[in-house]
This record gives C-alpha cells, structure tokens and sequence, in this order.
C-alpha cells in the first residue's frame, strides 16, 4: 500500500490538530494549574483530561465520518491516530530537554514535563505519553463500534462523572446540610475528587438511567401545557428564593454576582437578543447607574447626600437618557459600525471618568466611597444574603416587563426589526422610536445593576468599568442563547457562577470565553436554551440546498 | 430644491448635527484660545506634528490589514488588533534572544531583518489561522455572527499570549543605531521616528504595488468587487481571501516592530487601543482604500499628539493628555455618523456599509 487510505489519512491529520490542541492547552498552562483539580483522586485529573480529550475528540469526530469502515480498519486507525496525535507532546518534551523552552513560554516548566510523562522520567515517560494516547485514541474507535444506545449513554456517565468530581466542593457544602443524606454524599468524594469506588458507582449508575431513559422518551416531547409551566415556574422561583439557605453563605458572593450578570444580561438581551443591535459599550450604562448613585449619595462629593432610594429614581432616569444619546446618532448605523461605535462611546465614558477633568465631579481614579446603603425602615441591607434579595426583587422585576415585552407590540417591532430592517420599515414600524425603546431600555436595567453594585460595595471606582464586563455580559448571553429569558439565567450560573466555584479557572477565564464565542457560532449559533424564533432564523438557510456543502454533515 | 432636500431631514438629525456644531466649535474655540495663549513654542508644535506623523505611520499600517479585510469581506476583523499584538510580542522575544547573543549592536541591520521576518512570520501565521478557523466556517452567517466570532477570537488570542508569554510587562531592547537625534529640514526628529515614518511609507508603496500591479492584487481587487463572479472566473477565493489574511497579518507584524520603536514595551493588552485607533484610522480614510488607510492614519495620528494641547488646553481642561484617546474615539463616533466612507471613500450604498 503506497498511499494511505482516505480514513487513516483524515484521522492523523486531524489527530495532528487535536495534538497541536493539547499543546496549546499544555503551554498557556491550564495542564499544569489543574494537576491539582482531581476528578477520580489520585487517578485522573484534570489537566490529563485537558491534553488527552482534545486528540481523543479530533479522533472521535473524525472516524465518526467513516461509518462504513470494517471494525479492524476503524480500530487500528483510531490506535495509531491516538500515538500520532501526542506528537506534538512529545515534541514539546524533547525540545524542553534540549533548550529552556522558559524564556519564552513561561509555562514550559519542569512541572509541566512531569505531567506530561506522567511522572516517570524522559524516556520511559515518553513512551507512556505515546501508549496512553494511542490507548485513548483506541477508545474512541472502540466507542463507535458500539450501539447509538449504549454510545450515548457512556457518554452522559463520563460527562456526568466530570462535572460532579469537578463539583466536589459545592455538592458537598450544599449536602452537608441534608442531614441524614449526608454521610452518602460525604463517602463517595476524596480530599479532592471522587474517590475511585465513587466514581465508578455514579458512572455505573447515570450510565444505566441513560440507557433505560431513551427507551422510555422514543417518543418526541410533548411541549408543557399551560398548568405545568405555571408550577415549573413556581418551582423555579421558589429555588431561587431559597437559594442562599440551599447554598449557605459561604456561596452568598457568588450569588450576588450572578444576579448582578443576570440584571444585565436581561437588558442586553433586550438590545442584542431582541433589537438585534449589538452594543459592546453596555458597561457605559453600568458605569452611569453606579456613578450616578455614587455621586447623589456620598459625602464625599456632596454637601447633601440623599439616601439610596431616592437617588434610585434619578440613576434610573439618567441611564435611560445615555440609552438614548448614545441610541439617537446611531440610528442610521447597522451591523459592525453600530459595535464599535458602541464601543468606542464605552471607552469614551471610561476615560472621561478616569480623567483629571471631572475628577472634582466623579472621583477621578480614587473613585468614591461612602456610598449609601438601601434602608428599609430600621433595616440596612448590607449582608450579602440582604442584597442577594434586593437583586432578586429587581431580577424579578426585569424578567416580568423583559417576559411581558416580548410578545407585546414594541416586542414584535424590535425582532421585525432585528430580522429585516427595510421590510419593517416598510410595514410601518417606526425604526427611530423602536431602536431607541430598545436602547433605553437595555440602558435602563444595566442602570439598576449598576446602582445595586455601587450599594453593595459601598465604592466605585472606574476600573471596574471596564470592557471586559461587556464582554461577560454579551458571553452569556450567546451562550444562553440570544432572545431567550432562561438563557440569560443558564448563561450568568455557567459563565459567572462555575468560573469562581474553580480557583484555577480565574485566570484562564476569557481565554475559554473567546474560544466559547466562537464555538457557539459555528456549532450552536442560537444558544443553549433557544428561542423559538431566534432558531429559526438563523436556521433557515440551511434547509435550502444551497449550503449544504458548508453545514456540517450530520452522520447521526 | 432646498425643500426637497430637507424633506428628509429628521428630528433625530437635527439633533446629530446640533452635537456635532458644538463638538466643533468648541474645538475651533479652544484652538484660538490656546494659540492666544501663546503658552506652547513653535518648536513644541513641530515636536508634536512630528510624534503624531510617526505615531500616524504605525497606525496606517494596521490600518491596512482592516481595510484589506473589509474591502474583500465587507466585515470588521476585530481580531485584527491581536494579530498586531502576536507579531510585537513574539519580536521582543527574538530581539531580547539576538541581545543575548551578542549580535543586536554588532549586526543591527541583520538582527533588525530577523526580527522583521519573525514578527512578519508569527503575525501572519496568527492572521491565516483566525480566518481559517474562525471565519471560513461562518462565510454566508447573518452579519451580526462573524462580527461575534471575531470578538471572541480576539479574546482567545489576548489570553492565549498571555498564557504563552505571561502577564507581565516585556521590554524592548533599544538599537545603538537608533539612539539620538537628526536635524532634517530644520525639524528635529528622534531617529525612532524618521525610521518609523520612512518605514511606514516604504510599507504602504509595497503594498500598493502588490494591491495595484500584481496577479494576487487584481485577484483580490475581484473577489472584493463580487466573490461569486471572481469564482466563476477561475479565481480561487478562498486562497485570495487567505492571502489577504497573510499579506495584512504581515504588515501588522511589521507595524508592531515600528510600534515599539517608538514605546518599547510588549505586553498581553497592547493591541487594544492602537486596534482601535487603526480602525477609526480606516473609517477615516475611506475604509476598502489603501490609500485612504494612510491618510486617515496620519490625520488621526496627527489629531491625537496634536488635538489634546491644541484643542483642550485652551478650554482650560486639566492634564489634557489624559485625553487623547478620548479624542481618537470621538472622531471615531463622528466619522462614522456623519460620513462612514471616509475622507477617500466612494460613497457607498446602504447594503456595503
């Protein structure tokens, strides 16, 4: 055989790229700051997981497309795919033992050497590197070899049995309160991780309910009828009236945090999700409502502070008046004009803050302090636990009107709008006053976010301001799925809530976020929790047979 | 005629514009303001035209890679900023690696060529991989997609340096070639600045060359013109749009060379606002137009070193540099409200823009 057959081919070069992956992953350091992070203690952690899964996928996804193959072809392929796909490992490693690689890639460190050899030295480790990953690579041909059934199934226990190692810490303290339900919990994780029977039990266990599970749901779903909702929906809310009892305090912050995102993520689902204008300079308004409340309630800057309450009205009013100065000359503008100028009025906002100018006005870089706190009667909300229900009564609030506008009339305008802007027009939507609804409100809720953040830390200063909150912000919103209310709540726990739960994940955060977006894009363009109309939207080209060649093939 | 003509006007554009007269005036204010003042020399004047013309150089040629990239796709490659930032990086790496060897100031031309070469290398892999992977897939999306990819690889790529190289600040060493001063024409110029300004030039000529006269410019002049006639025309526009990627991806490594000739610190970030600024630079010029990315490069140069003394401190604001990337960005707001094709630029019609 002088030429390689098509499906040995595909599989190495894509092995390669896995490979190549598993390097990139190896040298800006996620390897080595998650060697800690056990999933099964003291057998598998995950920064093994992070330079093993990338070749295993690439080898997964390749075969996947040659379902016609014989069973020896298919696992041999999938064997030698798994050793090429080390190679740049291995290259990696020969390399740093020749030359320090350190000078260069800060992360090229002996530790890293000795997760990759598995801790047992060049040669030998070298050669386990290899057999691991051809090990690995094997698997996932021999996973293709078996039915969908069984295929799906194992690949909800092993994702299963991920998330709930890398969950040891929250599943325990949450547990730990069940009382009798406790010590059942407390067996089955290590000092960190699974302990090895634990995991194999929850693997056996999810894998099992899976399997039984899709003999049971052949038939489609059956959408909820208008009785169920209401208690899906009582059930939610009541979870997240209780949520900081069920969580306990240590996770209070946390929680402050992500309904802090979802407040704004709410209003920026209204101007991206809804209007379809993409806004990256959504922090000006944060910036506004926290500033405006800063400034009307602090000593420092005013002879006659106000208390929370009463700047709330005008912190509100302001933010919806930026919405619309900034809404008015960008009327005209669509598409990638309208985000950079967006962005470019964002950085506007933040250097005028910072500057010496207005420094007697707003602070300058000392930002301001002494902010008032919101008082009921006697009552300061100032614990976390307080302010967790000061968000909740306005994330409540915004979901209602967010909920109620969307099937109303200025609803219907915007995703006219969002959807074709000339034909709207043509069907007489008044673009000028619907754009601007839309700026003003989105405006309006990041105003409250903003007013509930400067109360809560007592201070602003302008470096919280910066772009990287608009960016969490438009992350989880495409990530939930753009338009869809549950998806801004599904977008803040995933995004916001899971990335303080790792400590080692802080640092690696936006990294993940880029890759996410693009990701998203390509794979799932309308989100993980979709609105109906949004997919089909963004869906319906590919129902003609024009793409069809660009979409990737669905083999399954 | 005039009614016709105001027909179409607005509230909304009344308003606009009104924003606009005062921006203005209080620019021509503080102009006349300051000059009365007296309070700069005229040196001090020609010192600032002339970090603005350098700095406008190394903008024009980021510049290029947006307008190369929107001229054949019609979308802002907002990766493009950190395309700048891998080439100026990883050229610090390789100018520290030649200091260390010994050969920075006994070969400067040599090692002033390898470090061209690297950060030309690196920049281009960089901006060849971001359209292979990011944009390809995504070529016939609704417009509000590629624009939300390109930010998220602009991400990825600020963390993943970060990541590679860590977080800290990477100094640049300096050059005994470029040490000093030089007397031309009665202005003074830092020896930095002549280099970056003739660099710039020789830059743009090159790449108005291969744009204007070569087979890969004509192919991409067509695929710009209309993809699907260019196919059928025996053009390969995948490969036309790739070296697009590689030839503006290039001439961003180069631009980050010049870049830390003038501010000779690398770090994760650093691509941000020259980013930024290089795209108003684009708009500026007539965005799709080499030409125009040069001129808008060096009148927002200009604008910047220039603008916060002259426009500013007439006004009687406090430490007005601290504002002159306020400036850059309010010219950018204003370009593309008032005339988003530029001072060069055809006038485009609503579907291009």
């Amino acid at each position: 055989m002088t030429r390689l057959s098509p499906l040995f081919r595909e599989t190495m070069r894509s092995a390669l790229i896995g490979g190549a992956a598993a390097l990139l992953l190896a040298l800006v350091g996620m390897v080595e700051s998650f060697r800690e992070r056990f999933i099964i203690s003291g057998w598998f952690n995950v920064g093994q997981v992070l330079f093993l899964v990338p070749i295993w996928y690439a080898i997964y996804t390749t075969l996947r497309r040659f379902p016609e193959e014989n069973r020896k072809n298919t696992l041999l392929a999938a064997f030698v795919g798994g050793a090429v796909g080390s190679f740049p490992l291995v290259l990696l490693l020969l390399l740093g033992s020749v030359i320090n690689l350190r000078a260069m890639f800060v992360n090229a460190s002996p530790m890293l050497y000795r997760i990759l050899t598995f801790n047992q030295g060049l040669g030998l480790g070298i050669f386990l590197l290899i057999f691991v990953a051809a090990l690995f690579g094997l698997t996932a041909g021999a996973m293709l070899q078996l039915p969908q059934r069984w295929r799906r199934a194992l690949i909800q226990g092993l994702i299963w049995v991920f998330v709930v190692g890398l969950m040891r810490d929250l599943i325990l303290t949450v547990t730990n309160r069940w009382g009798p339900l406790a010590p059942i919990f407390r067996s089955i994780f290590a000092t960190n991780g699974l302990t090895p029977v634990g995991g194999i039990l929850l693997f056996l266990i999810i894998t099992g309910l899976s399997y039984r599970r899709q003999q049971k749901n052949a038939s489609p779903k059956k959408p909820l009828d208008s009785k169920a909702r209401w208690i899906v929906l009582a059930g939610v809310a009541l979870v997240f009236i209780f949520l900081p009892q069920i969580l306990g305090l240590y996770f209070s912050e946390i929680l402050d945090n992500v309904m802090m995102y979802i407040l704004m993520g709410l209003g920026l689902n209204i101007v991206v999700g809804y209007a379809g204008l993409l806004d990256l300079g959504y922090v000006a308004f944060f910036a506004i409502g926290a500033y405006t409340t800063g400034v009307l309630t602090s000593p420092e800057l005013n002879a006659q502070p106000l208390t929370y309450w009463q700047a709330l009205p005008f912190a509100m009013l302001i933010s919806m008046i930026s919405g619309v100065i900034l809404g008015l000359p960008v009327l005209k503008l669509r598409g990638d004009y309208l985000a950079i100028v967006t962005l470019g009025f964002g950085e506007i906002v933040r250097l005028l803050v910072l500057s010496d100018w207005l420094r007697p006005w707003l602070g300058g870089t000392q930002g301001i302090q002494l902010i008032a706190q919101p008082q009921i009667g006697n009552l300061v909300l100032k614990s976390q636990v307080q302010l967790y229900y000061l968000f909740l009564v306005g994330v409540a609030t915004v979901v209602f009107i967010a909920w109620r506008l969307k099937d109303s009339h200025i609803g219907r305008s915007w995703m006219a709008l969002r959807e074709d802007e000339d034909v709207a027009r043509a069907m007489g939507i008044n673009h000028v006053t619907t754009k601007l609804l839309a700026f003003a409100t989105g405006a309006l809720f990041s105003g409250i976010a903003g007013t509930i953040f400067a109360a809560k830390l007592t201070s602003v200063y302008p470096h919280s301001m910066n772009f990287l909150v608009s960016i969490n912000v438009l992350a989880l919103i495409i990530l939930g799925g753009m338009g869809s209310i549950p998806g801004v709540f599904v977008g803040a726990l995933v995004l916001i809530g899971a990335p303080e739960l790792l400590r080692e994940f802080a640092e690696y955060r936006y990294l993940v976020y880029g890759a996410l977006l693009v990701a998203m894009m390509i794979y799932r363009p309308e989100g993980l929790w979709p609105e109906a109309r949004r997919r089909l939207e963004l869906h319906e080209e590919e129902e003609g047979p024009a793409t069809d060649a660009l979409s990737p093939s669905p083999t399954e | 005629m005039l009614r016709t003509r105001l027909r179409g006007v607005t509230l909304t554009d009344i308003v606009v514009w009104l924003i606009g007269i005062v921006i203005l005036v209080g620019m021509i204010w503080g102009s006349v303001a300051t000059i009365r003042l007296g309070k700069y020399s005229p040196s001090t004047w020609t010192d600032l035209i002339v970090t603005g013309l350098a700095l406008g150089g190394v903008y024009a040629l980021i510049a290029l890679g947006y307008t190369l990239v929107y001229g054949i796709l019609r979308m802002i490659n907002f990766a493009h900023s950190e395309v700048f930032m891998s080439g100026a990086f990883t050229a610090t790496f390789a100018a520290t690696g030649l200091v260390s060897l010994g050969w920075w100031d006994r070969f400067p031309i040599l090692s002033l060529l390898i470090v061209l070469v690297v950060a030309a290398m690196v920049s281009a892999t960089v901006a060849f991989l971001v359209e292979r992977v990011a944009y390809r897939p995504l070529r016939n999306a609704p417009r509000l997609v590629p624009l939300i990819t390109a930010i998220g690889a602009s991400f990825f790529l600020q963390y993943t340096f970060r990541g590679l190289y860590g977080s800290g600040l990477k100094g640049y060493p300096e050059m005994a070639l470029f040490k000093g001063e030089v007397v031309l024409l009665g202005i003074r110029f830092f020896k930095t600045q002549l280099v970056v300004i003739v660099g710039a030039i020789l830059m743009m000529i090159v790449l108005y060359v291969i744009v204007q006269y070569t087979k890969v410019g004509k192919a991409m002049r067509a695929v710009s013109e209309d993809k699907d006639t260019a196919a059928l025309m025996g053009i390969d526009v995948d490969r036309t749009i790739s070296t697009t990627f590689v030839l503006g991806g290039a001439s961003a490594g180069i631009a980050g060379i010049l870049y830390l000739l003038l501010f000779p610190v690398a770090h994760f970030f650093m691509g941000f606002i020259p980013g930024l600024k290089a795209f108003t630079a684009a708009v500026l010029g007539g965005i799709g137009n080499v030409p125009g990315a040069f001129l808008g490069g060096i009148v927002l140069g200009l604008l910047e070193s220039v603008g916060p003394s002259l426009f500013l401190d007439g006004l009687g604001i406090p430490a007005a540099y601290q504002l002159k990337d306020a400036i850059a960005f309010t010219v950018l707001v204003f370009i593309l409200i008032f005339r988003p094709s530029g001072i060069l630029g055809e006038r485009l019609t609503e579907t291009k823009v």
